[in-house]
């Protein structure tokens, strides 16, 4: 066993966390293959995969359920997974919230009730964290049916990665917010304060956000109020399923500095939240220019090979340029590498082309499952 | 027509990584360069500003970084806080209701109202008659937005935010704010793209989200990182048989390094036709630059190549 397969050897929960763009989705569906690959029953909750990933993967458009990807693809792919299935799915963020309203309400007068409120409205569809959040709390809802060996959570395109581990904290926060009600009692005649030393800033409060605002909050906290406890209790189970020693979190970044330094910071955090760390993906590193030669000297090589001194010239800017990248990228990697255990930095380099079908994750596993030696030759190959 | 830098206020906008700090601060560099007095915004307690200028944090304050180009890091507590002392002209007043209890949960529980009091303070920053204290007008003010999760939240912060408070000052505010921002001659939206498959497919949605549902005007898409075409398909071919010929060495890997820049050279013109056919804003091109990190000396020169760009508008 090697890289990521060594990293989730006896795990069931795999999330894979890091700044928008760097290949979390890829890298989701990538593992999730290989596993799928080595016989275990995977599934991967992706989210706003790419339409073309998701239709390879035969990916309905919306739908919060997971499908099976079809097995023929792996036997195209030359691959026989065994008794290994891939299950994949698209989170649907605004119906999840939905879904956990309807569990959780004492009756359906309530949860009409929230469901039709302008707030709530909003919070499901736009307030920072919920889409976040709801990707948990699927992979709970999942987690709890006990269905697969493996839960791949792909995490949504937030700013940075800290973003997903402080999502439980903001939506219970928000929830929170309820004490809002111990202060305002609706009564038939509208609002009575309760509570001493709150009329001034109750006065100064309405002078600023007017009374609709308040009332409108009192109301909804009101409908939401039987349905904290639950609300409160479920979130304290999705962390402990973070937490649990049979979850693990991998880190994707960029191999640029920035990228670099954040995935540095955000192991430091996950460490501070007593999560369960796994390793770092450093995607789409730059190998091209994996050879240390004199401008001078690969010129002349060239020029005799192509038998063309402008196009041979032309290489060798190219690789000149390429050089840099390569050599950047190895420092910090370095870098990363001795902040981290040597063995979990895992390295996937910027391939030709992107990566929209099976295809492509298996070709992008050869990289996360390698392991030493045959990381060694690949980078020896040139790729 | 007014052109983009003779806005009072533009956002830079698009998906997460895309570019959209490089090109706030390469057009805060061009148009200070036009003797505009600018400042770029950054939110979300975000520093790269200062961190690009060698400067000590920036921070809730607005620091020069070199003649007519400022910057400041907006974060949503201090504008809260900015917000409060504007509104209640005794500070023992502001000061008991930023630290009741009520407050603060009033302030964690309204949906958008971390966002709706960044917005705020940006739209301070462009009046012409300033409120904060000690303070001059600009004439460009630079918004390096956050990443569009979804589509256009940030944008429809205001026109949100005064649905849900539907009275009262803030909602009064939200409303001039969501006037101003669809006033085309007043604001502009810059979208930052990368030439990919997905980034161009969110352009085009985004485009379309923009213009149409929250009405603002699009002025340009700054397609970036562009690889240059360094190759011909015929020597495409004359460099994949003389790879097959050669046995290893930095020759091999030379060359292998000229195919793989010219295959991603061949997708990104791909994509940079279908964002062309798919989008109807004028589109700029950004150069993809091969240096370790991009510094002043990186911005100055995507500056210059934005100021040629008839998309951002021709030099007078
Ligand atoms: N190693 C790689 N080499 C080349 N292209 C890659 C590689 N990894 C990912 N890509 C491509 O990069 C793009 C972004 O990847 P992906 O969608 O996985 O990122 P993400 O982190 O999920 O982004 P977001 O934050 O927007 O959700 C995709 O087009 C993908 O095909
Ligand atoms: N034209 C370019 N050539 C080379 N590298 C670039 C170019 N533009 C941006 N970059 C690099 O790409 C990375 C992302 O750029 P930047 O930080 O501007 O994106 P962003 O959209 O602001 O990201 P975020 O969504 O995280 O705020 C940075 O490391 C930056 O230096
Ligand atoms: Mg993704
Ligand atoms: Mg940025």
């Amino acid at each position: 066993m090697s890289g990521v397969a060594e990293i989730l050897a006896g795990k069931g929960v795999c999330i894979c966390a890091g700044s928008g763009g760097v290949g979390k989705t890829t890298t989701s569906a990538a593992i999730a293959a290989g596993m799928a690959a080595r016989g275990l029953k995977v599934a991967v909750l992706t989210i706003d995969p790419a339409k073309r990933l998701a239709d390879s993967l035969g990916l309905p458009e919306l739908g919060n359920t997971e499908r099976q990807v079809d097995p023929a693809l792996f036997t195209a792919a030359g691959i026989d997974p065994g008794e290994g299935e891939l299950w994949a799915m698209m989170l649907d963020s605004k119906q999840t919230f939905d879904e956990v309203v309807k569990k959780h309400a004492p009756d359906a007068e309530t949860r009409d009730k929230i469901l039709e409120n302008r707030i709530y409205r909003q919070i499901s569809n736009a307030l920072a964290g919920s889409q976040e959040y709801m990707a948990m709390e699927k992979l709970f809802e999942i987690h709890s049916e006990d269905r697969y060996d493996l839960l791949v959570l792909d995490t949504p395109p937030s700013r940075n990665a800290l973003d997903f581990l402080e999502a439980p904290k903001r939506l219970t926060q928000f929830i929170e917010g309820n004490s809002l009600r111990v202060f305002l009692k609706p009564t038939g005649l509208g609002m009575k304060l309760v509570g001493r030393g709150t009329g001034v800033v109750f006065s100064v409060l309405k002078r600023i956000t007017g009374l609709d605002l308040i009332e409108d909050l009192s109301e909804f906290f009101n409908a939401f109020s039987g349905m904290v406890g639950g609300f409160q209790e479920r979130a304290k189970r999705v962390n402990e399923l973070l937490a649990d020693e049979r979850s693990t979190f991998l880190v994707v970044c960029g191999p640029a500095g920035d990228p670099i330094s954040e995935a540095v910071y955000f192991h430091r955090k996950l460490i501070e939240a007593e999560l369960p760390f796994g390793g770092v993906v450093v995607n789409k590193v730059h190998a091209e220019g994996a050879v240390a030669v004199e401008r001078e000297d690969l010129l002349a090589e060239l020029s005799e090979r192509l038998d063309n001194p402008e196009l041979a010239e032309r290489v060798t800017d190219n690789f000149v340029d390429y050089r840099a990248l390569t050599v950047r990228d190895r420092a910090n990697i370095r870098s990363l590498t001795a902040e981290m255990n040597a063995e979990r930095v895992i390295e996937v380099p910027y391939l030709d082309s992107d990566v929209h079908d099976l295809s492509g994750l298996l070709a992008v596993n050869r990289y996360l499952f390698a392991d030493r030696t045959e990381r060694r030759a690949l980078a020896e190959s040139g790729g | 027509m007014t052109t983009l830098l003779d806005k009072r206020l533009v956002f830079v906008t698009g998906k997460g990584g895309v570019g959209k700090t490089t090109v706030s601060l390469a057009l805060g560099l061009a148009a200070a360069r036009r003797g505009r007095r600018t400042i770029v915004c950054e939110v979300s307690a975000q520093e790269h500003a200062s961190r690009i200028f060698k400067r000590a944090e920036i921070g809730f304050h607005e620091v020069e970084l070199r003649r007519d180009l400022s910057a400041i890091s907006i974060d949503p507590d201090r504008s809260l806080r900015e917000y409060l002392e504007l509104q209640l002209p005794v500070k023992a007043m502001s000061d008991l209701l930023y630290k009741s209890r009520i407050f603060s949960y009033l302030a964690a529980a309204t949906p958008g109202l971390r966002e709706m009091v960044t917005i705020g303070k940006i739209w301070e920053l462009g009046l012409n008659q300033r409120k904060a204290k000690h303070s001059e007008p600009y004439d460009l003010v630079i918004v390096d937005s956050p990443a569009t999760g979804h589509g256009i939240g940030f944008l429809q912060t205001p026109r949100t935010f005064a649905e849900i408070a539907r009275v009262g000052p803030m909602a009064n505010q939200a409303k001039t704010i969501d006037r101003q921002l669809t006033e085309h001659e007043r604001t502009g939206v810059v979208i930052v793209a990368l030439p990919e498959e997905m980034p161009v497919n969110e352009t085009v949605s985004l485009e379309s989200a923009l213009s149409e549902t929250v009405g603002v005007s699009v002025d340009a898409i700054i397609l970036n990182a562009l690889y240059p075409k360094r190759f011909e398909e015929a020597e495409e071919t004359t460099l994949r048989e003389a790879l097959g010929a050669a046995e290893g060495g930095p020759g091999a890997v030379a060359i292998r390094a000229a195919l793989s820049q010219a295959n991603r050279a061949r997708d990104q013109h791909r994509q940079r036709a279908r964002l062309g056919e798919l989008t109807s804003a004028p589109i700029g091109e950004l150069p993809y630059l091969f240096a370790p990190a991009i510094g002043v000396e990186q911005l100055e020169l995507l500056a210059e190549v934005l100021e040629q760009s008839g998309a951002v508008g021709a030099p007078r």
